[in-house]
């Protein structure tokens, strides 16, 4: 392999990896909400688009009132679209699938799709359809290394990327493996009725995990406003359909799985457009998803559910 | 138990707050994209209507529900009464009689005066909705095997139409059959890779199953003309008769063999009896199939997948059956939808349309075919009679969906009674 290809190779490594970490971001809300309660969230993925909706308000907003700072307006807008998409992540559950617990399977699902055609309408009538543009927040970035004729690049806001969802996921990590509310969740995910007579509030419980989940996908959110530049109210569907392909792919339930699976369905992504073709790269997603179930039907880090009779 | 009065407001007081918070930066503020790029506007008045609207509805709703559970509480208990291998149950006979209703109303509606053009064309809608949840009905109502990729199969149907015209120049009554076959051949193969898994694991495959005939047939420009789709797609005719004012080369003209003079709702009334009839096919076939062995082996793999093993079902014929059973119907459906429209394109095989068409089936009662009949009516109406407020009419069609599933999480007609069941007396 000569040095020009090599280089190649490493810029999709690289937009893999940022991309992927967005995945990752998004598949982690899938994964806690259906360990938790065993339901599909399908509104996840317009949750993520609130979070970008806000944070373009947000950036706006600041922009008009002359901060215009980078490391303040950024803060801000995160908190800001954290604090708002939490909102709408504890309101959804509270509306459309708390009434539905113990329902037949499908009911939660049906009403998530709902939820998702409701969110999905009601910001296209608020905000327009037209998708919005917004000036860049981070310019410029790093070159890596120089090659004859080719430069070997991260942006500033890849390596923001990058460097943010690695910590968060690592804060993540720690929150459900040492804290009580990560043992409260655990608990419930093991089973409701029994951490229920031990003294866990289990409503509590699940209302977290969707603050929480939603809370990461509004970063997502952020993220993906500040990388791509542009959003519409469509966004939430396509993202949201990749990182559930992402959270099954590692194994539902599993938190590491939905990290493993956002990075790979991103790096699938970036190679495959880069190689192969831009056109066919949710096809190939979908392909290695499919593969993979024949193997691990309960994806890469899934538990084999075993099934008592 | 009713609940007292400052309970009630305090829970409207909490909503109302929430509701402020939420609508803050949506109704709140908006941008606007202008030459000195995104600018903020306020309309705080809308933030008032929406915290009022909130405050007062689920006070509301607390008197709603004080009412309900009174009137729950003053009824008697009903006892349940046991169930007889057999013998038909007065539901079983109600349903009858409102198939019975329902099928003349479907057969003389064209012909009512009132009839005009608009209510044809949805009665044709509604119809091909049924049939294609009458499809799904058998993989998810009857097998029990999640399918969030219906629409592929309907995809399927109706470029298998407008391709064999296209190229071969074969006209609706021999793509027919043929758009079945290839569509069910799809479900055959589809459903291999996924016999080892279940529920949700099933829900995204499927689903990446729908999307990828999607994209394969967005970007495959040269076979299916890409986003521009195929049109000039024949229209079916009567026995060699057009329906058309002019006939093509060689075939007569309806108006002009009949005598009745032209008009082009014929074609219309011509299109809803074929599917009509399509749809009293495949409720017969549906029928047929629940009393044959395999139908028997669907419904027992929907309730336990491994007593069925364990009993010498095998399971992957049924899986496998059911798949392609299911897609059969949804490739007539995608024909005759491809007929009706002379033109197909990707765009209308978005996976909306797979959720519209699960949604009839849930809120049909999964497996029941008078709830399909209902549910598709009420999913397909809703809409249009939300056609005054044009653009809030998908919101309030997401509300309702929420609503419905709230209220009746088991959907409107909740029977799912397994078509033979042992006396638990006589077990």
């Amino acid at each position: 392999m000569d040095a020009s290809a090599l280089g190649t190779f490493l810029q999709y490594l690289i937009n893999g990896i940022t991309l992927g970490a967005i995945y990752g971001l998004i598949a982690i809300g899938y994964t806690m909400v259906y360990g938790i309660i065993r339901m599909i969230n399908f509104a996840h993925g317009e949750i993520y688009m609130i979070g970008a909706f806000v944070a373009v308000t947000t950036f706006s907003l600041l922009s008009a009132l002359g901060i215009v700072a980078v490391p303040l307006a950024l803060l801000l807008v995160l908190l800001v679209s954290i604090f708002f998409t939490a909102a709408y992540g504890w309101t959804v559950e509270r509306v459309a699938y708390r009434p539905l617990r113990g329902a037949p399977k499908l009911a939660p699902l049906i009403s998530a799709i709902g939820m998702s055609i409701f969110l999905q309408n009601y910001v296209m009538q608020t905000q327009g359809s037209r998708p919005k543009p917004l000036a860049p927040v981070m310019n410029g970035g790093i070159s890596l290394w120089q090659g004859d004729g080719f430069t070997l690049s991260i942006s500033y806001i890849q390596l923001f990327i990058i460097v943010l969802t690695f910590a968060l996921m690592y804060g993540f990590t720690q929150l459900i493996n040492r804290t009580a509310l990560g043992r409260a969740q655990r608990a419930c995910e093991q089973d409701r009725t029994m951490a229920g007579l031990l003294g866990i509030n289990v409503d509590r419980t699940i209302s977290l995990t969707f603050v929480m989940g939603a809370a990461l996908a509004a970063v997502a959110g952020v993220l993906v406003t500040m990388y791509y530049g542009v959003i519409d109210f469509y966004i939430g569907f396509l993202a949201g359909m990749k990182a559930f392909t992402a959270a099954v792919l590692g194994g539902i339930g599993s938190l590491p799985g939905a990290m493993l699976g956002g990075l790979l369905i991103g790096l699938i992504e970036a190679f495959f457009t880069g190689y192969i073709s831009g056109a066919y790269k949710d096809v190939a997603s979908f392909s290695v998803l499919i593969a993979v179930l024949v193997f691990r039907p309960t994806g890469l880090l899934g538990r084999p559910d075993i099934e008592k009779v | 138990m009713a609940t007292p009065i400052e309970t009630k407001l305090k829970d409207s007081v909490a909503a109302a707050g929430l509701a402020l918070v939420l609508s803050i930066p949506f109704i709140g503020l908006h941008t606007i994209s202008t030459d000195q790029g995104l600018v903020v506007e306020s309309r705080w008045s809308w933030v008032a209507w929406a915290v009022g609207l909130v405050f007062i509805g689920r006070l509301l709703l607390g008197f709603a529900r004080d009412a309900l559970a009174a009137r729950a509480a003053s009824r008697p208990k009903k006892q349940a009464k046991p169930v007889v291998a057999g013998a038909p149950t007065l539901a079983a006979r109600l349903t009858r009689a409102f198939m019975v209703a329902a099928l003349l109303f479907a057969v003389t509606l064209p012909f009512m005066p009132y009839s005009d053009r608009y209510i044809i064309d949805l009665g044709t809608t509604v119809l091909i909705y049924i049939l294609l949840a009458l499809g799904l009905n058998v993989t998810v109502g009857l097998a029990g095997l999640l399918d969030l990729g219906f629409v592929a199969f309907y995809a399927i149907g109706a470029y298998s139409f407008a391709l064999l015209s296209k190229f071969f120049g074969l006209d609706f009554w021999v793509c027919l059959p043929l758009s079945g076959l290839i569509a069910a051949l799809f479900g055959a193969v589809l459903s291999l890779p996924i016999l080892r898994l279940r529920g949700d694991y099933l829900a995204i495959v499927t689903l990446g199953f729908g999307e990828i005939t999607r994209i394969v047939i967005l970007n495959w420009q040269g076979l299916t003309g890409g986003p521009n789709g195929v049109s000039g797609i024949p229209r079916p005719g009567l026995f060699g008769l057009s329906f058309d004012r002019r006939p093509p080369e060689g075939m007569g003209s309806f108006h002009e063999v009949t005598g009745i003079s032209f008009s082009g709702e014929h074609r219309l009334m011509f299109l809803y009896l074929i599917v009509l009839a399509l749809v009293c096919l495949a409720v017969w076939v549906i029928n047929r199939l629940r009393a044959l062995p395999v139908g028997r082996a669907w419904e027992a793999l929907r309730e336990d997948e491994i007593a069925c093993r364990s009993l010498g079902i095998n399971p992957t014929a049924s899986k496998v059956s059911a798949y392609a059973i299911g897609g059969m119907m949804g490739g007539f459906a995608g024909c005759f939808f491809a007929a009706r429209q002379g033109f197909v394109s990707p765009e209308s095989f978005g996976f909306i349309e797979s959720a519209l068409i699960l949604a009839i089936v849930v809120l049909g009662g999964m497996g029941s075919q008078v709830g399909v009949v209902i549910a598709a009516l009420f999913i397909v109406m809703l809409p249009e009679l939300g056609r005054e407020f044009a653009d809030y009419r998908m919101i309030v069609f997401g509300l309702a969906m929420i609503t419905i599933m709230v209220w009746r999480p088991g959907g409107l007609l909740s029977t799912r009674v397994p078509t033979v069941k042992l006396d638990q007396k006589g077990a």
